[in-house]
């Protein structure tokens, strides 16, 4: 488990040849949200393997569970960054996707999810679903950390399969909570503003 | 000059013999030497770094020790390279020429429909590149000018997709063409079989035999191989490639420095601020001298090297004013800056991509046999 735990981290880095940079934010192991714009499959597995060692043994990527229970490697893949699966086609009321990562993240857990639902390869962010509202709501103790992930839809765009090694950027900025008295809508769009505001600094 | 060192010699020669190093003796003191500079570089840069605040510029002094970070990075990959022999040599530089062209690439806007054509270039023609290097064939000085340059526009018309078509082509192939064809002319030095027209060197020559007089003839020509006391094999290309790197980066700093001291007329102010012709012909001029003072690590006399260094001085201006055009037209100072973090290897070796395939024809035009 750590060998291929350590194989993946180094696919990522080179792959990818990410960088990392906190803004306004160091390194903990507290509860945290991790949200960041999605542009590539690969986003999940990059942001998860450029935390401190430390801090990626606790934490867990929120991911499509018909995408990555596809195949051997995949399932082997997302088991070995403990990704949460969230199944996409059936969101039930008793089962909400929002209970159970409340449920996953136990008392130690932070969760890397991107609220824009799917991969969006256009430059500007897609309106944020709700979830992380829900999230704010429920657990009010969480730090929601905005990340803004550079230059891989360029890595793997949206439809390849091969990834061409490119270098990519990760900027991870100030936490945000949500305020008394904020609107779903408000939040949302001040944690859209949050991860924009991160391309420029 | 070398029979005034070799007075206080004969301790370091022993341990040569019993450690046995691929190179000879004047690259092992081209080496030292250089190891010594970069030490008081360091201690120097160390020194500026506790001072800087009051009367030097901060940004200057900076610069002055990533350089050196960088060249401490470049020797060891160099002095790397001289251990593990020259197809080694030339997977490092291939290494470095990956790197470049990713940098390159990462700051130049490609479209969403140039993935694939983007991925033939960085995973198979960058690695191809370097690979028809080592086996030494001719086909390495055509397979980037020529074939890359007509399926890198082929590729890109197959992905469906004509806005600025000739842009992007172009842009594709002007990276592959800096950062990975012209570099892989400093490793091709390694292969070259170089003759000179100096004596040849009585410290490395094999003892008398009958055997080795037969052969002399055949050996007196050739600069490049020559047998060490146990009769191994040495190829002196590597002490010209080290020669080779050490005068492009020493020029870099020797124009920028030129340019500092007596610079006034800008070459192109809108292109970048910092390169005058005083700092060009002053660089020029002080690397000739080093050359010359070089030259005993090389199969050039000292006039010939210093020429040489010269034309590096010249071809290595070049590629910076290149990059610094690419950068400016990208609005982004150093390739460094782009994305946080990075080394900015393209920022060190632009002289070296373009000095390369020219110091490679003129020592195969003039000096091969």
């Amino acid at each position: 488990m750590q060998l291929t735990s350590t194989l993946l981290v180094a696919t990522a880095k080179i792959i990818s040849g990410y960088t990392i940079r906190w803004v306004d934010c160091l390194p903990d192991t507290c509860q945290r949200i991790y949200f960041a714009n999605h542009t590539s499959h690969l986003d999940a597995l990059v942001l998860w393997a450029s935390l401190p060692r430390e801090i990626r043994e606790l934490t867990r990527p929120v991911a499509a569970k018909d995408y990555w229970e596809k195949g051997w490697l995949r399932r082997h893949i997302a088991k070995t960054f403990n990704a949460l699966l969230i199944d996409r086609n059936e969101v039930k009321v008793h089962q909400s996707p929002i209970d159970l990562m409340i449920r996953e993240m136990k008392d130690c857990y932070s969760l890397i999810i991107f609220p824009e639902g799917r991969r969006n390869p256009a430059e500007e962010m897609i309106k944020f679903k709700s979830g992380l509202f829900y999230l704010a709501k429920k657990r009010p103790d969480l730090e929601l950390v905005p990340v803004y992930l550079d230059n891989m839809s360029r890595v793997l765009p949206r439809g390849e399969i091969l990834p061409v090694p490119l270098l990519s950027h990760i900027t991870i900025g100030a936490p945000i909570w949500l305020e008394k008295g904020e609107t779903k809508h408000q939040f949302l769009d001040r944690a859209r503003t949050a991860i924009i505001n991160l391309k420029d600094c | 000059m070398l029979n005034l060192f070799h007075q206080f010699l004969w301790a370091f020669v022993d341990v040569k013999r019993v450690l046995n190093l691929p190179f000879d003796e004047p690259t092992a003191w081209l080496i030292a030497t250089v190891m010594l500079l970069l030490i008081l570089a360091s201690a120097a840069g160390k020194l500026l770094d506790g001072t800087s605040e009051q009367r030097l510029n901060t940004a200057i002094v900076r610069s002055f020790n990533q350089r050196i970070r960088s060249w401490w990075l470049m020797s060891a990959v160099l002095i790397a390279g001289l251990f593990i022999g020259e197809h080694g040599t030339v997977v490092l530089f291939g290494l470095i020429g990956f790197w470049a062209l990713r940098e390159f690439i990462t700051m130049t806007p490609t479209r969403r429909s140039d993935h694939r054509t983007l991925f033939w270039v960085l995973v198979v023609f960058t690695p191809l590149q370097f690979f028809l290097v080592a086996i030494q064939g001719e086909l390495f000085l055509i397979a980037i000018p020529i074939y890359a340059s007509l399926f890198i526009p082929a590729r890109i018309a197959m992905a469906n997709d004509a806005k600025r078509f000739l842009e992007r082509s172009a842009k594709i192939q002007i990276g592959l063409l800096i950062c990975v064809y012209a570099l892989s002319f400093a490793p091709a030095i390694l292969y070259l079989d170089l003759g000179s027209n100096k004596q040849p060197n009585v410290e490395i020559d094999a003892p008398v035999t009958i055997e080795s007089a037969a052969n002399e003839a055949a050996q007196r020509t050739s600069w490049s191989h020559v047998k060490d006391s146990d009769g191994n094999d040495i190829n002196r290309n590597k002490g010209l490639l080290f020669f080779f790197v050490l005068i492009t980066q020493l020029n870099d700093v020797l124009q920028y420095a030129w340019g500092k001291l007596l610079g006034k007329n800008i070459i192109a102010p809108r292109i970048n601020t910092s390169r005058t012709w005083e700092g060009v012909i002053g660089g020029a001029a002080t690397s000739a001298l080093l050359g010359a003072l070089f030259s005993w690590v090389t199969p050039f006399l000292f006039w010939q090297a210093a020429i040489m260094a010269i034309v590096i001085s010249f071809m290595g201006f070049a590629g910076g004013m290149t990059m610094s055009a690419i950068k400016r037209d990208r609005g982004v100072k150093d390739y460094g800056t782009l994305v946080q973090g990075h080394a900015g290897i393209l920022d060190r070796i632009d002289s070296l991509c373009f000095a390369a395939p020219v110091f490679y024809h003129l020592t195969k035009v003039f000096f091969a046999i």
